[in-house]
Formats: structure tokens, C-alpha cells, sequence
């Protein structure tokens, strides 16, 4: 018997059709999620052939990409700002409608972002092919999925046949030992990579994340880290599912339950990789090495610890970058001035980035003049927040505090910065104009936003013990 | 630029041969947030994305041309083949990307390598992704305007003094673009596979 990985296991037992010389696999998809911003079009190809969702169980829509965060245009009456959201909005309401597919929709207390309800629900679970129209969708990577980002017409694909023609992707084992050192996180983690591999380093690859220093991740964690796989270009990553996966998924709504609990439990101990199993690459980490981290450029591979040095030399992508950011070659980037910012997205917000970013902010003010915008995952993870009294403490120390959506990560729903003001920001993007035209993204964990926030500058968390 | 060119959407006709002069973006890591900003996300179309494409290097903050940005320049007017540096349409998976080029006029992008999920993208649109050998792609970055020809059927790249460069394309990819196949037809044609798939699954 060959030895399989992870993600040879999961791709032949969704294969309906291999993958030949001349056509590429027919890939059936468990689940599939969906949204506002990249459903309409689908939902038009759909309507142009006069095609049927064929499988509409076998997918959940949301609303999260253009939806507003302010809770008077969520709840309160207000009519929401962007007329061309609200029709987006309103038209996924009818598509759902008219297709039987399920909708989270804008009041639902189930709502959320797509990447944090998934797993929220227990509908994401080990073994699954899990697409979505959107590239994060490796974050579901981290229950032992193969999980991936598409475009429109695969979202159209999908609703007429449940399958993909794909074909296969190569492998790559990422194993991580070590201990990440107190004051890091996952975030940082995840950033120190793609520093290493390079933003297009996974291109082409799935990537499995392995060793004792992912085996000691939580599940928020975890999701953190497959989040960002995209960022370096990767189709997808993803961590085995072991007992940590189990404990997080027992009990939740759309988790199996009773009997067939115990036989999918039976079915997700065979899923990781057997000793022994080939990846096309590998590469070794040391988690120990990991300091708090933060970008200087344009994208997500631009990164550096926090007390460090922008590189001191680079070709025209760094100077271009540097000039779109306003720093010089070599410079240190602690104690510089900031003007925003935001603790939200699909990668930094679920209830364990809330709690950390709160532990710091207790008895604490955000600095004079800076604004900070609090955006929960999701409106479960904004009740178990305010349950635990979250939203005080960010209130208190003059944080904003909203309704969930993905808001200043991608900037369609109006939350946005203007030209030339730094954003030190949880999300998984420092593209230019990322968060606004020519807005200044800095990536980091919630702990360094936090202790950014109280400094006013880019700051140490460290140096802020809760 | 000239606005012509298939008009967004899945109006894949078959597609052999692209000739047309080139206009060159001289950067690499292009993601698909400055190919379309975010802002023009809340289109339920596929069409008219051309005026989004680049816009906020097109445009200044007053919605000015700049005359400094390579598609703004005369010369880029008509251009169908737009060469760009490595790891091109990075990033998010919005398809729009795609569309908003060919509502511009461009048919074929060649870099030395282009993001996986642009690259889906382009192909179901018939919008040619080039993956082009690092020798070809250095000449073509520094010889902007050059008449090029994209030929799908040979995988090969022809250059104005006759060299010829192949390119690696999928053949499944490569018989869609020619005959204009889409791939939703192809999938609905293995509908009984997938049906007893999901039987025998279900045991």
C-alpha cells in the first residue's frame, strides 16, 4: 500500500472522474459557501442557461463582503449607504430564495463572515472539499479540508453540477517545530512564513502544515495560519485533523451528533497522512524563532519583526513599495505615528483575538486622536463577546464596536481609510489601496494592534503585558 | 486601450490567434486589488468593468487620467496583449479581474507567471494567460509595442523578428480556448457520472 497524505486521501475520494492527459479531474464538492459580492453573476449564468441549483443543501450563503458594519443600517432602520450593496444584498436574497439554498441573512444572529461561520456551524469538517467564491477559503484548510478559493463562473459550476474540473495540485509539507515564544501568536507565525516562501512561494501547491508546533495550535489558531496560505500563493493549506479538531467540533449545530458522531469520528482518525507519505516539496520552520511581526510594503510577504529594519536595498517592486508607504530603506518602524486601527476579517476575529486584543485595552485609552474599529467574525462571536463584557473594554478605551462583516479588510462596505493614513490592521492584505485608495496597511497580530492603538505608533506588544 | 474586445462575461468564442502590439506594465506581483479595486465590487454585472481596470493607477484622487500610467499613453491605444512581471493577478479571487480587461480590449496577459485562481479566471473567459520563459518575457518587458503573436493552437509565442517561444498551456485548456468550449456544457455532459458517483457514496 502506498503511503497517502492528507490531501491524497481527500482529493481520491472526491475524484468522480480522474484526471487524465487531455481533461482535467471532475472534483465533487461537499460543501460550498457563498456571499453577496461574488454569487450575482453565477446566479446569472445560472438564469441565462436556465440551470437549476442542483444540489442547493449542499450550500450556505451569508452576507459579509459589501454588508455594513454599522448597527444602524444593520438593525436600526437606516437604509444602508451603498445603494449598489443593498441591491447585491437584496439580490442574494432572492437568488436564495428562488433556489432553496439557505441564507444567514442580514439580521440572522447566525450571520457572519463565510470563512467564520463555516467552522462556527460545524459544517466544516475533516475530509470535506470546501469552495467558496473567495480566496480565503483555505482557512477551512485547518479541520483537515482541502478547501480553496473560485471564481464566478466555478461558483456557477458548482451550483449546476456540485463539481469542479480541477486539476491536481502539488504538495508541500511545511513542518514547523518548536515552541512560539510568549507575546507571538498564529498571526505572526503565518507572517514570518510567507516572509520566507515569498508571496508566490506556494504557487501551485497545497500546502499541509505538520509538526509539534502546529499539533499545539487551538482551532482559531489554526484557522489563522491556513487563512494566510493564499498569501503566498498557495491553492490551499491545511492541518490533520486530531483530537484538538474533535473537541472543537463536538456539539456544534451542524456537527454530526449521536451515532453518527461516533462514525464520523471513526472516518476523520483514518484522514491524516500515513507515515512515511511523499509531499512534492518540504520545508522546516522553527516556530521558536518567531517574533512579533509586522509588513513595511504592499504585500503580505513584506514583512519584518517589530523592532526590526526595513531592508536596507531592493529591486523596483521594494522601492515602489516603500514610496507607496512612506518609509525609507533601512529605517526602524517602531514608534512610528499611526491613525487607525482595525480588529476584524476572517483572519483575526474570532472570540480568542477579541479576548487578547481586550486583555490589553482593560483600564487602558486608545491614543488621542487615533481611531479603532472593532469588527467581530461574526454576530455569534459579537454575542460571546458581549457576554463576556468585550465590548466594554473596547468601548471604554474609545474603540469602536460592530456589527460583523468583513469591513476594513477589503474595504467594499464603506469602512475605509483615506489617502496616506497608516492602518495597522489584523487582515491578510496590505495590497495598495487595500483599505481605501492609497490608504497604508500594516499587517500584524491583535496583540500588536492592540498595543499600537494605546501607543498611538507602532508598537512592541511585549511591552504591554495584560 | 480601446474598449473593444469581448465584452466581460462568458462569451467565449473560440480563440487561435491573437496579434496586436503590446503594452507593457513594468511590475511585478500585479494583484487582482489594483487589476479592480474594491469599490467596483458591488456591480451585479459582468459587464462594463473596463472603466475599473487599474483605476487607481489610471486615475488620480480627482478621477484624472494620469498621463504617466503605461495604458493611458496613445500608444497604448488598440493594444490587445498586456506583459506584465512574475506572480501576476495575485490575491483575491474576484473574477471581475478578468473581466474588466477584456472589457478594456486586452485578450492575452504574459508574465513568467500568473497566480493560479487569475489563471482559472482568464481561461473561462477566453482571456489567454501566457506563462512565457523567463529569456522571452525579459525581452518583451523592454521592447513595449512590439508586435506579438499569441498562437493557442502551436502554445507558441511569435516575436516581430520571427523567433518563436513555446508556451506551456493545458491541453484541455488549450481545445476549450480553440473551439470556444465551455466548460459548464462539459461538466452538465458528465451529469450521469456525477449522479451515480453520489449514488454509490451514499452505499
Amino acid at each position: 500500500m502506498t503511503a497517502l497524505s492528507l490531501f491524497e486521501k481527500i482529493w481520491r475520494a472526491h475524484e468522480v472522474l480522474p484526471e487524465t492527459a487531455g481533461a482535467p479531474a471532475v472534483l465533487y464538492v461537499d460543501l460550498h459557501l457563498t456571499h453577496e459580492v461574488t454569487s450575482p453573476q453565477a446566479f446569472a449564468i445560472l438564469a441565462e442557461r436556465g440551470l437549476p441549483v442542483r444540489r442547493p443543501g449542499r450550500t450556505l450563503a451569508t452576507l459579509d463582503h459589501a454588508t455594513p458594519t454599522e448597527s444602524q443600517q444593520v438593525f436600526g432602520g437606516v437604509p444602508i449607504r451603498i445603494e449598489s450593496a443593498a441591491r447585491q444584498i437584496a439580490a442574494l436574497e432572492n437568488n436564495c430564495a428562488a433556489a432553496g439554498v439557505e441564507l444567514f441573512g442580514l439580521r440572522d444572529a447566525r450571520r457572519g463572515i463565510v470563512h467564520v461561520i463555516g467552522p462556527e456551524q460545524g459544517l466544516t469538517q475533516p475530509g470535506m472539499t470546501i469552495v467558496c467564491g473567495d480566496s480565503h477559503t483555505s482557512t477551512h484548510g485547518a479541520f483537515g479540508t482541502f478547501a480553496f478559493g473560485i471564481g464566478s463562473t466555478e461558483v456557477a459550476h458548482v451550483f449546476a453540477t456540485q463539481c469542479l474540473l480541477q486539476r491536481k495540485p502539488k504538495t508541500l509539507a511545511i513542518e514547523i517545530g518548536g515552541r512560539l515564544p510568549a507575546g507571538t501568536s498564529a498571526k505572526d507565525l503565518v507572517l514570518a512564513l510567507i516572509g520566507r516562501l515569498g508571496v508566490a512561494g506556494g504557487a501551485g501547491h497545497v500546502i499541509e502544515y505538520r509538526g509539534p508546533a502546529v499539533r499545539a495550535l487551538s482551532m482559531e489558531e489554526r484557522m489563522t495560519v491556513c487563512n494566510m496560505s493564499i498569501e503566498a500563493g498557495a491553492r490551499a493549506g491545511m492541518i490533520a485533523p486530531d483530537e484538538t479538531t474533535f473537541a472543537y467540533l463536538r456539539g456544534r449545530p451542524r456537527a454530526p451528533q449521536g451515532e453518527a458522531w461516533e462514525r464520523a469520528l471513526e472516518r476523520w482518525r483514518r484522514l491524516p497522512g500515513d507515515d512515511g507519505c511523499a509531499f512534492d516539496r518540504v520545508l522546516e520552520f522553527d516556530a521558536g524563532t518567531v517574533e512579533p511581526m509586522i509588513s513595511y510594503g504592499t504585500n503580505p510577504g513584506m514583512v519584518i519583526p517589530i523592532n526590526g529594519k526595513v531592508p536596507a536595498a531592493g529591486d523596483d517592486a521594494f522601492h515602489k513599495a516603500l514610496h507607496y508607504m512612506g518609509f525609507e530603506p533601512g529605517e526602524a518602524l517602531a514608534g512610528k505615528p499611526i491613525d487607525l486601527v482595525f480588529v476584524g476579517s476572517c483572519t483575526n476575529a474570532r472570540l480568542p483575538d477579541l479576548r487578547i486584543a481586550a486583555s490589553m485595552l482593560r483600564g487602558r485609552r486608545i491614543a488621542k486622536g487615533l481611531r479603532m474599529l472593532v469588527v467581530p467574525g461574526s454576530q455569534q462571536v459579537k454575542q460571546a463577546a458581549e457576554a463576556e463584557g468585550l465590548h466594554r473594554v473596547f468601548l471604554d478605551a474609545g474603540a469602536e464596536w460592530r456589527e460583523s462583516g468583513c469591513s476594513m479588510c477589503v474595504g467594499i462596505n464603506g469602512d475605509t481609510a483615506a489617502a496616506g493614513r497608516y492602518v495597522v490592521s489584523t487582515s491578510n492584505r496590505n495590497f495598495e489601496g487595500r483599505q481605501g485608495p492609497g490608504a497604508r496597511t500594516l499587517l500584524a497580530s491583535p496583540a500588536t494592534a492592540a498595543a499600537c492603538a494605546i501607543a498611538g505608533r507602532i508598537a512592541d506588544p511585549r511591552g504591554f503585558a495584560a | 486601450m480601446s474598449g473593444q474586445g469581448a465584452a466581460g462575461g462568458n462569451d467565449v468564442r473560440g480563440v487561435r490567434v491573437i496579434r496586436s502590439r503590446t503594452v507593457v506594465l513594468p511590475a511585478a506581483d500585479v494583484d487582482t486589488d489594483q487589476i479592480v479595486p474594491a469599490r467596483f465590487l458591488t456591480t451585479t454585472s459582468r459587464m462594463g468593468l473596463g472603466r475599473a481596470l487599474f483605476a487607481d493607477w489610471r486615475y488620480d484622487a480627482a478621477g484624472a487620467p494620469r498621463a504617466d500610467f503605461v495604458l493611458n499613453r496613445p500608444e497604448a491605444a488598440g493594444c490587445g496583449i498586456l506583459v506584465a512581471g512574475g506572480n501576476f493577478g495575485c490575491g483575491s479571487s474576484r473574477e471581475h479581474a478578468a473581466w474588466a480587461l477584456l472589457d478594456a480590449g486586452i485578450r492575452a496577459v504574459v508574465s513568467t507567471s500568473i497566480a493560479d485562481i487569475f489563471f482559472t479566471n482568464a481561461l473561462k473567459n477566453g482571456l489567454v494567460p501566457v506563462r512565457a520563459d523567463a529569456a522571452t518575457h525579459a525581452w518583451l518587458m523592454v521592447h513595449p509595442g512590439a508586435e506579438v503573436e499569441v498562437d493557442v493552437a502551436g502554445s507558441v509565442l511569435r516575436l516581430p523578428d520571427g523567433r518563436e517561444a513555446a508556451f506551456t498551456l493545458d491541453p484541455f485548456a488549450r481545445h476549450c480556448l480553440l473551439q470556444g468550449v465551455d466548460e459548464l456544457g462539459y461538466l452538465l455532459s458528465r451529469l450521469p457520472d456525477i449522479e451515480a458517483w453520489e449514488t454509490a457514496r451514499r452505499g
